[in-house]
């Protein structure tokens, strides 16, 4: 059974400038429930991989930087 | 630490499943009874920001404070409000140790509404009594129990799926099976008594935005427990009085009775109307705002363009700062104003919660469930209507009673056959090089529930809903993950399956219909006291088929006047203008 690749807008947007995540913080990736923020390896800062988010903020408020914004889902907005 | 074949097995007295409420309180108290006891706390993600209450709750819905309830009043209420079905033992129970737990909270740093002479500032939500107790800094709940957690030595195991539950040869729970979530690694860990704190089964249903993660509870509440504890034995209870709540249309959060009611908020139909007398959640006061969303007075709104700045400025603080701050975002998005319009309502996909309803594992005033050395407690344990109080004081319990079993008992023997066979299974996604992606698997059967087995229930319909996820059956030998996190997804989605098979089998056990729209069996119109005053419960059987039974209601420790009987029948407003 072949499988396909869609792409998806996810909600949780992360600010590279502000991200230190290639320093070692791990914060936003450790709180979120869905386990959906993990390392992008092209540039050592958090992303959204998987589009499984409830929006209920942890990665945003526990962020030491400020770098996270959480948006409304595209399919609820 | 110990090998089975290469699989690490860890030895714990006390395991407790789920990180989230009821779970870190039964950790805790288990350390605090016997501090010598190893305790592991056992959590899919991390305990930081876990469960229902990840970024805090905004009140207590159902405290029992001395001065403004007794037990006796409050068990009353919530017989009543569950047409009678519950073990009254059971919530006395919780409603016994209420206040005690109110108090330990509090010492412990949880901040309590109180008024200018300094006592709790409790409000009335609820139909006959007052139990509800605002929280404005509840949102740092989970701090304060990581702190306890830290301070009492609980060894945390975060971003572990726990998939099945082992018993020995006696019958008694010996522990889990669980996935590392990140890595794969399946792993064993052996216990004299378990505690299974997993929360609502929130991924039954599909939420009406058909966004699979877009559901009233946190969706790791998958229904891991039920299933597990279907697995391993245990029975269910009341798996047909579906959870079903009034949500803020898409954005799928409560509309919050409980905070914005005591303020003069309340819910109304397209005409500004009430329709309801008590927006306290209920399956009658859900059968009236069903039916008003089907009539020409529809939809349902939240409203509270009526009330002053002031108050609509205290409402939006506590809204968009606890339990779903997100709120305040989504309604920028929409433009939606609470002084200028009414919000739009909707009602929540069905899900298993006994926190709101009454469906559950079974488990008795001890906590215990059917299985020996095996609790349960919090939304996912039977105890009708229990909130996030209920799920502290039944954690309370489970680990008070789980350290004590553990004590009279040798380390289990392990059934090394099951393990491997189940490790097997666990991971057979991983192997595969292509198949069905858990998401498609799961987003299918969830459309399925909704299609054939949410209310209005008819025999017909569940019938042909139960042979589509019978065919679905095998399609679980092709489900295929790429990684890690995709396999976590693939088997939750197993245990999302389970829960929508038990849903189907206990609707159409109960003919009659019960709980307003819980349980609205259209086959059946009527309550029938008669034939179907009892509980009913799921298990596995012999053969291993899901079957289900009557169980008796255990005599009532407090009666109900007649009158009171049908107090909750009798919601909807009777003129609206």
């Amino acid at each position: 059974m072949p499988t396909a690749t869609q792409i998806s807008m996810v909600p949780v947007v992360v600010d590279n400038e502000k991200c230190i995540a290639d320093k070692g913080c791990r914060t936003c990736i450790d709180v979120c429930p869905l386990d959906v923020l993990w390392i992008d390896e092209k540039t050592g800062k958090a992303h959204m991989r998987y589009d499984e988010c409830w929006y209920c903020m942890p990665c945003e408020a526990d962020c030491p930087t400020d770098a996270v914004t959480v948006n409304i889902p595209y399919l609820l907005r | 630490m110990t090998q089975l074949d290469d699989i690490t097995v860890k030895d714990v007295d006390v395991l407790v499943i789920g990180g989230g409420t009821a779970g870190p309180m039964a950790a805790i108290t288990a350390k605090e009874k016997d501090p010598s006891a190893s305790v592991m706390l056992l959590e899919k993600a991390n305990v930081k920001r876990s469960g229902a209450i990840s970024m805090g709750m905004d009140g207590l819905n159902n405290a029992v404070i001395p001065g403004h309830a007794t037990p006796e009043q409050y068990t009353k209420e919530i017989t009543i409000a569950n047409d009678g079905i519950v073990l009254q033992k059971g919530v006395m129970e919780y409603a016994e140790r209420s206040f005690d737990m109110i108090q330990k909270l509090d010492n412990w740093g949880v901040y309590f509404q109180k008024d200018e002479t300094g006592e709790y500032d409790v409000k009335k939500v609820h139909h006959l009594g007052t139990y509800v107790l605002p929280m404005p800094e509840g949102h740092n709940i989970k701090k304060i129990l990581y702190r306890r957690l830290r301070r009492n030595r609980v060894q945390v195991e975060n971003r572990y799926q726990a998939i099945r539950l082992m018993k020995d040869e006696s019958g008694a729970v010996s522990g889990c099976i669980a996935l590392g979530t990140r890595d794969a690694e399946v792993i064993v860990i052996r216990a004299k008594a378990v505690v299974l704190c997993t929360g609502a089964a929130g991924r039954i249903g599909l939420p009406a935005s058909g966004y699979l993660y877009g559901t009233y509870e946190n969706p790791t509440n998958c229904g891991d427990g039920h299933s597990m504890a279907y697995h391993v034995g245990a029975e269910l209870s009341g798996l047909e009085c579906y959870q079903i709540n009034p949500l803020l249309k898409d954005y799928n959060g409560p509309a919050c009775a409980y905070v914005t009611g005591p303020l003069g908020g309340y819910t109304a139909n397209a005409n500004g109307d009430r329709f309801i007398e008590c927006d306290y959640w209920s399956g009658q006061m859900m059968m009236e705002f069903y039916n008003e969303l089907q009539s020409g007075n529809g939809p349902v709104f939240l409203k509270l363009d009526h009330l002053a700045e002031e108050t609509i400025q205290e409402i939006e603080d506590v809204l968009h700062t606890n339990e779903r701050p997100s709120r305040g975002r989504f309604h920028d998005g929409r433009g939606n104003d609470y002084r200028t319009k009414m919000v739009e309502m909707h009602i929540s996909e069905i899900g298993f919660c006994a926190g709101h309803s009454a469906s559950g594992v079974w488990i008795n005033e001890k906590g215990e469930t059917t299985v020996p050395g095996l609790y349960g407690a919090g939304d996912m344990a039977s105890i009708p209507h229990s909130y996030m109080l209920g799920a502290f004081v039944y954690g309370d319990i489970c680990g008070a009673n789980a350290v004590e079993f553990a004590k009279h008992r040798d380390l289990p023997t392990l059934d090394e056959t099951f393990i491997l066979r189940e490790k097997q299974r666990i991971l057979a996604p991983l192997k595969r090089s292509d198949g069905i992606p858990p998401n498609q698997f799961e987003y299918k059967l969830r459309r399925f529930v909704n299609d054939y087995l949410q209310p209005p229930k008819i025999t017909k319909k569940m019938d042909i809903g139960l042979q589509r996820l019978k065919d679905m059956e095998q399609d679980i030998e092709f489900l295929y993950a790429r990684d890690p996190h995709e396999l976590l997804r693939a088997n939750e989605a197993q245990h999302v399956y389970d829960c929508a098979l038990m849903a189907a089998h206990a609707s159409m056990y109960r003919q009659e219909s019960r709980w307003g729209l819980y349980h609205h069996y259209v086959d059946y119109p009527q309550t029938n006291n008669d034939d179907w005053f009892c509980h009913v419960q799921l298990y596995k059987s012999e053969d291993n088929q899901m079957a289900c039974k009557k169980r008796p209601i255990d005599p009532y420790v407090v009666e109900l006047d007649e009158e009171e009987k049908t107090a909750y029948q009798k919601m909807r407003i009777q003129q609206v203008s």
